[in-house]
């Protein structure tokens, strides 16, 4: 047996991270052992998504190093140890913690560091780059003592750096030298759209400026003074002006690099010395240094090919990006600038939905050679496969950017069924249609196996609708129905039934099985039209008719717990309660025995009632001037506050004030699933609206509407949906979306997933709701009204009504307790017994 | 001897839905499917949530087998057998059932116990 040898990396970045993850899964990985040095203190994460760390991502949630993995692969890992110095002679690594390593190929993936310019006062305090987590924390600490921040370049990552400025809550500025934002990317037409976009979202663009000193301010902690004589005064400067590739140890240890820096490569990603190669942002090919992370995934892979004696070479990348900076799309596709001779060019723009698509086609009118999209990127998927595929364009090839103009006149995709199986899906794991539908016959037939097995849509996302749509393409081709039945009582999907329901005027579930089901139903389908009936005609939802269609939850107004008991929640507007209040609840809960816990929804959760004890509860709260809250429902639960303008030195407006006027306005309103609001009287955010289903946010223009957020299990942040709104406006808006999302989401399918799955998207949701696309909007008001009309407390309507109360009763026959609901004592409150404390009481009581 | 013995009115029992009734010490789960022109009963211990709440689960059918889901983990017991339609390794007893003179009658055994209604044979 050969002996091994020996392979070191340098760096652990995304690039670095790759070649290994890719050497590991090759044939070659036998054939070595690996080295590797991370300057860093973490192991490889995700630059591409850094801001989400200033939005709730933690390091580990960005790490792209799965546990144990170096350990498990045998790969000795130099952490928070950089490599100084290579001896081409002796093939000799030595790191900065004297560490020696003798090797037999080198792969360097040192990546790129951010450029400053050298103006005099660059490098005072406060004057911060935008790179690795290790920038984020000093940027971190450097807000918290700022106000304003400004960032130094308008692209790419200068606009991904702003927005990390404003989640801060920094009053943002973004100061680019040259005449537009995203120069490399966009056109003047893109981006002077995306100025006026990311102005609207309070990130005020200075375009050609220079600076030449940055010294004191007079009411900031710098002044940057431009060249053109005007100035900007802020407290933190965040230079992201570019990148420069790292080749200082390539350079030192005599490897060829270009005239403007970067490590010479041919098409195997070797350097000018044949056991050395280069990947990444520090190599530079063909002249070109690719700034974006899937052409150095892609020379990653031809080192590992080139090491398994395989002929895969490196030939330029598709430098093709979509992103979403601030909630704004854009989206750039090859030759977006029009370089070409004789390029043609179309151009369509909204000025009112505020989106700037265009075209530039060859001229010949036949292929697509680039496309600029700014508000609405929906068509980058298929736009980038007429151009990465040469694929022939319609003869009008402005339809396809043109919206559609009515209902029947859809906008001209290109299916998945139109494209070649060699066309790459995935261009981050460079995975192709063919790959998929292998993948597929295979066995996998859902997004999620997809993604396990392929990879594909696992990078940058950029592709998850057309994985789906090549999955669906393929499963309809095999003969595989896609079912979105209800369930075996109903044929029809929910969004059809509550079409049924408002149509023909259906009040039952009796009726409506009748009419268009099949059986007796079950607890999914009688949940469901439950839900969509009482969404549409808003009645009692203890009515005989529909008693049986509600969960035990509803059927109680209370919260069953582990034990069968419930749980009791008043409702309490916007988190705003008297001291009369807090006593009347603390007297209640004293008077039954309650356990009781604040509730992250600001109110106040009563556990441990028993079935029979519910109503005296309630007649007790409702004496006190309390009202149902709702929490057993899918249904609005809270809308929570943060004290606003009324008491806090920050607050702008009246989020408490708004809070409980939304609260009281959407209360009872059932919908597919629950429902939570927020609101915040600043862009601090203290009521966390951003996380929420609604959220409103007051700023000095009026109030910012958020759409589609989600804490729990899988976090989705909101949307922005419209900015400075007066308050009917802002109600409007809530009524059209809520209305809209409840006539066409899915059975217990929560905003965040219903948007996730909306096609069209945000765009798409904004044209119904704002442009009033679908002629719908007075309609889905009227329905709220409607709702916001015939509200009820449940709790008081059950208890004028002997029947109803009949009910709360544990045994028919017998007025004595569940004797299984039994209670111990912990930190001075009840809670249930365990099964061991169970069995003991029992023994005692045997014993007597 | 087994006889029957008068539980409740029928009016006491909610149509498409359960109550529950107290026998001897048991916990008897009663639900009416007036579409079938059914009663059915079985214990009111759901022995995977470990709680007495199998009379305020929601009732239907499944492959047209009555059924009644539990309200706690949502599992589907069959109304007529007691097999719970995702574990068939759990069984819950059922118990005789019938409506005469607008009464509801259990029926028991000599000392008053609800009587076991056998398992069926497929």
């Amino acid at each position: 047996m050969t002996r091994k040898q020996t392979l070191v990396v340098i760096g652990n970045g995304m690039v670095g991270q790759h070649f290994i993850a890719s050497l590991m899964e090759s044939t070659a990985r036998d054939h070595f052992d690996v080295v590797t040095f991370c300057e860093e203190s973490r192991p490889a994460y995700d630059r591409v998504h850094l801001s989400a760390y200033f939005t709730g991502k933690t390091a580990q949630d960005l790490s792209l190093v799965p546990d144990g993995f170096f350990e498990s692969h045998g790969i000795t890992l130099h952490l928070g140890d950089k490599a100084v110095e290579i001896d081409r002679v002796a093939k000799r690594v030595t790191s900065a913690n004297g560490i020696v390593v003798d090797y037999d190929k080198l792969v360097l993936a040192t990546g790129s560091y951010p450029f400053v310019p050298p103006v005099p006062g660059h490098d005072r305090p406060h004057c911060l780059v935008y790179r690795t987590l290790d920038d984020l924390d000093a940027i971190r600490a450097s807000a918290q003592a700022s106000r304003i921040g400004a960032v130094v370049g308008g692209g790419l990552l200068g606009l991904e750096a702003a927005k990390a400025l404003r989640d801060l809550g920094l009053e943002t500025h973004v100061v680019e030298f040259a005449p537009r934002l995203m120069t490399v990317q966009l056109d003047d037409g893109g981006g002077a759209m995306l100025k006026r976009k990311i102005e609207a979202l309070g990130v005020k663009a200075h375009l050609n400026k220079n600076t030449s000193l940055i010294d004191d301010g007079a009411s900031a902690r710098h002044r940057m003074n431009f060249a053109d004589g005007e100035h900007l005064e802020t407290d933190l400067i965040l230079f992201s002006a570019g990148i420069r590739p790292r080749d200082d140890i390539a350079r030192a240890s005599g490897l060829d690099v270009g005239p403007r820096g970067g490590i010479v490569i041919d098409n195997h990603c070797r350097t000018s010395d044949a056991d050395i190669y280069a990947i990444g942002e520090c190599a530079l090919w063909n002249g070109q240094i690719f700034g974006l992370v899937a052409p150095g995934y892609t020379m990653a892979r031809c080192v590992v090919a080139h090491l398994s004696d395989q002929e895969h070479a490196f030939t330029g990348a598709d430098m093709s990006t979509k992103l979403k900076l601030m909630g704004v799309d854009v989206a750039s596709i090859g030759d977006a600038q029009a370089r070409a001779p004789g390029a043609l060019i179309y151009t369509y723009q909204d000025g009112r939905a505020e989106v700037y698509k265009r075209l530039v086609v060859s001229a010949d009118n036949q292929r697509l050679l680039g496309a600029v999209l700014v508000g609405d990127a929906a068509d980058y998927g298929t736009l980038l496969q007429y151009c990465l595929n040469g694929i022939e364009l319609p003869e009008q090839p402005e339809a396809l950017i043109l919206p559609a103009t009515s209902e029947s006149d859809q906008p001209i995709g290109l299916g998945a069924d139109a494209l070649p199986a060699s066309a790459t899906v995935c261009s981050c794991y460079s995975v192709s249609k063919g790959d998929i539908c292998a993948a597929i016959a295979d066995g996998c037939n859902t997004v999620p196996a997809l993604k396990t097995t392929t990879k594909a849509g696992t990078g940058c996302g950029g592709c998850a609708a057309l994985v789906k749509s090549v999955l669906d393409c393929e499963l309809k081709k095999a003969g595989v129905e896609v079912n979105n039945d209800l369930c075996e009582h109903f044929p029809h999907t929910r969004q059809d039934l509550f079409n049924l329901i408002r149509i023909d005027g259906i009040k039952t579930f009796d009726a409506l099985i009748e009419k268009h089901g099949r059986g007796l139903g079950c607890d999914v389908c009688k949940q469901a039209v439950g839900s969509m009936l009482a969404s549409q005609w808003n009645d009692y939802i203890l009515e005989t008719a529909h008693i049986g269609l509600q969960d035990t939850n509803d059927t109680f107004l209370a919260n069953m717990q582990k034990d069968g008991s419930y749980s009791v929640v008043p409702r309490v507007p916007g988190g705003e309660i008297t001291p009369d209040g807090l006593i009347a609840i603390g007297q209640v809960a004293k008077k039954y025995g309650l356990y009781t816990k604040i509730t992250g929804g600001q109110r106040v959760d009563l556990f441990g009632a028993r079935v029979e004890q519910l109503p005296a509860i309630w007649g007790e709260l409702i004496a006190a001037g309390f009202e149902s809250g709702h929490a057993y429902g899918k249904a609005l639960r809270t809308v929570k506050s943060c004290v606003g303008s009324t008491w806090c030195r920050y607050g702008v407006d009246d989020s408490v004030g708004l809070a409980i006027e939304l609260e009281n306005r959407y209360k009872g309103l059932r919908a597919p699933h629950k429902i939570k609001f927020a609101v915040s009287g600043c862009t601090r955010e203290c009521a966390e609206a951003q996380g929420k289903d609604i959220g409103v946010i007051a700023t000095e223009g009026g109030w910012n509407l958020y759409v589609c957020g989600n804490g729990g299990m899988k976090p989705r942040h909101a949307d922005l949906f419209a900015t400075s709104l007066d308050k009917a406006t802002l109600i409007r808006y809530i009524d059209r979306v809520l209305m809209f999302y409840i006539r066409t989401a899915d059975r217990l399918q929560r905003t965040s997933v219903w948007m996730d799955n909306l096609e069209g998207g945000l765009a798409y949701l904004k044209a119904v709701v704002i442009a009033d696309k679908l002629g719908m909007a007075d309609e889905l008001e009227r329905q709220m009204a409607h709702v916001v009309d015939t509200y009820q407390c449940e709790w008081k309507t059950t208890l004028e009504d002997d029947n109803k109360l009949k009910r709360f009763r544990h045994f028919v026959n017998s007025d004595q307790p569940d004797d299984h609901i039994v209670f111990v004592e912990e930190r001075g409150q009840i809670r249930p017994a365990s099964p061991q404390e169970r069995k003991h009481f029992r023994l005692i009581e045997e014993v007597a | 001897m087994n006889r029957w013995i008068d539980v409740c009115g029928v009016d006491d029992l909610q149509p498409d839905s359960g109550v529950c009734a107290q026998v001897a010490g048991h916990q008897v789960a009663m639900f009416h499917l007036p579409k079938l022109d059914a009663v059915y009963s079985l214990d009111n211990f759901d022995p995977i949530a470990q709680a007495n709440v199998l009379s305020r689960g929601m009732v239907g059918d499944l492959g047209g087998e009555p059924m009644v889901a539990s309200p706690m983990y949502k599992q589907h017991y069959n109304l007529k057998t007691g097999v719970c339609f995702e574990d068939a390794s759990v069984r819950l007893t059922t118990y005789r059932l019938r409506i005469a003179d607008h009464r509801v009658w259990l029926q028991v055994d000599e000392h008053g116990v609800p009587v076991a209604m056998p398992i069926a044979t497929p």
